[in-house]
């Protein structure tokens, strides 16, 4: 009993630094543009997608797939943004939540159509031949292949938060945050970072997209379900707060594995649903956000 | 240096200016007077590039500006320190300066350029390290002239620096302006304190209602009934 429980929770945490990938691109875009990204998770598939053909083509190791999947979708994040989000960014912000949300909704249909086309509805998943190897630790299996996806969801975190803090670029990003007029008076092209910030959001889509396809699978419609988590995650960790959105990952993550350990995994997805309430209504700035922040 | 050409500038549907010109030469300190609401902040916010004139030109240096987004205009040598600073309140002091940089050719100079800002501002120097946002009023618009004096402007345009600061600090204040303005920048001064404004500019422009109503060298707008009456009292 107590074994197991262990294992459910490692499991939880495991892929709740997932879940803080999936979340860390839609939290930036969303803190630097204001654009709701709800096709967040199908720029995920798209990632997905690209690993498997380069897993499956190539013959690479999928965890070397990241590279590729990265650059592919930071190309489509800028042409994304280029062609269609780049005419919203004068509105105002509410107006602007407000049609990205449309515009995103709209796209995420148009790429789980393409994807139906492109690789048929069938799902598809990458096998690698150490797919069965584990380090076990007091009893509870830790599989390799979620270590090593551990390992990169953290990685790609760190690298952000010192991208954000430590270059120039980034501390432009953060300028226009705060304050984007200043931040142009300053001599920064707000449209470049808006740009850039969007083309890091899907690049980071991405290559959560690799992990999903590694550790779950992959299908045209998954997206939806990546995007709410996405969303969870980001509420739960607080806008544009790096730490926060591993934390909010790893709290959600826990949370699904307790409750189907302690109720039914029937009510998995449930539980991440009401974390979002509870939080929305109790601690709408997150939970480890400072009121006004 | 800069001349603007009977610029009409709107918000929607209603109109902000009303054919505005206004020349600054260089070495000068140009003061912008008038009362609250007669489009001072719209006229710096044009000039910056954050608003488009309808018609009429703005020249600087041989460019015009009308229709170049506000970082070419940075580039090009004009800075502003908008209303209320509008400083980097999560970054520290130095993150803000360094921002103030950002465009290449003063991210080469940036270490002279910090020397040079905090030779004007000491205070700075001390606060370096500190979130901007810790700081009192009076550093935060010192920051908010140090962060713009960063990307190494020819002309500097402030917008009300004096705003909400005790009546010690604005004199204070001024003294920094002219100090700023003896190193070689040029200043174009936007103020609703027209006393202290007038005392230190070399011309000044009156603005009311969207309109240049009265212009001359400091002593003679000083000097004028109207403005004797509804600014000076």
């Amino acid at each position: 009993m107590l074994q197991s429980l262990g294992q459910n929770l490692a499991f939880g945490l495991l892929i709740g630094a997932l879940y803080g990938l999936v979340a860390l691109g839609l939290s930036l875009v969303f803190g630097v543009t204001k654009f709701l990204n709800v096709a967040h998770g199908e720029l995920l598939m798209f990632g997905g997608y690209a690993s498997f053909w380069a897993f499956s083509l190539l013959n690479l190791d999928p965890f070397l797939t990241i590279p590729i999947t990265i650059v592919f979708l930071f190309l489509v994040g800028a042409l994304l943004y280029k062609l269609v989000f780049s005419q919203t960014v004068k509105l105002p912000e509410e107006a602007k939540i407000k049609n990205t949300l449309l515009i995103a909704f709209g796209l995420s249909v148009i790429l789980q159509n393409l994807a139906l086309r492109f690789w048929t509805a069938d799902e598809q998943s990458i096998t690698t031949s150490y797919a069965g190897a584990a380090i076990t630790v007091l009893g509870v299996r830790f599989p390799a292949v979620r270590l090593a996806s551990l390992v990169v969801a953290i990685i790609f975190l760190v690298a952000l938060q010192l991208f954000l803090k430590r270059t120039y670029t980034g501390k432009a990003i953060r300028a226009t945050v705060q304050n984007w007029e200043a931040a142009s008076l300053m001599g920064i092209d707000i449209h470049k970072v808006y740009l850039l910030s969007f083309a890091i959001g899907a690049a980071l889509a991405g290559a959560a997209g690799t992990l999903v396809a590694v550790n779950y699978s992959i299908q045209p419609a998954m997206g939806l379900d990546w995007t709410m988590k996405a969303l969870i995650v980001m509420v739960l960790g607080g806008l544009g707060n790096i730490p926060g959105t591993l934390v909010g990952g790893l709290v959600l993550g826990v949370t699904e594995s307790a409750t189907s350990f302690f109720i039914s995994s029937n009510y998995r997805e449930v539980a991440g649903l009401v974390l979002f309430l509870l939080v929305l209504i109790f601690r709408p700035q997150g939970l480890f956000g400072k009121k006004e922040g | 240096m800069l001349s603007i050409e009977k610029i009409n500038v709107f918000y929607s549907e209603l109109q902000a200016l009303w054919d505005v010109s206004l020349e600054v030469n260089e070495g000068e300190i140009v003061a912008l007077v008038g009362p609250n609401g007669a489009g001072k902040t719209t006229t710096l916010r044009t000039i910056s590039g954050l608003h488009k004139p309808a018609s009429g030109d703005i020249r600087f240096l041989d460019h015009a500006l009308g229709k170049q987004p506000p970082h070419k205009i940075v580039e090009l040598g004009l800075s502003q320190v908008p209303e209320s600073g509008k400083i980097f309140t999560g970054m520290s002091v130095f993150e803000n300066l360094e921002l103030g940089a950002f465009i290449p050719r003063a991210r080469k100079d940036r270490n002279q350029s910090l020397e040079w800002v905090y030779g004007i501002f000491p205070r700075l120097a001390e606060r370096k390290d500190q979130q901007a946002g810790t700081l009192s009023g009076g550093e935060r618009q010192m920051l908010a002239i140090g962060r713009a004096l960063m990307s190494r402007p020819k002309l500097l345009m402030l917008d009300e620096p004096s705003f909400g600061l005790a009546p010690i600090l604005v004199q204070n204040m001024f003294e920094l302006i002219a100090k700023v303005n003896q190193q070689g920048v040029t200043i174009l001064l936007v103020e609703q304190n027209v006393q202290a404004a007038l005392e230190l500019a070399h011309r000044a422009y009156l603005l009311e209602n969207g309109r240049i109503v009265g212009q001359g060298n400091s002593k003679e707008l000083l000097s004028f009934e109207s403005v004797r009456s509804s600014y000076l009292g």
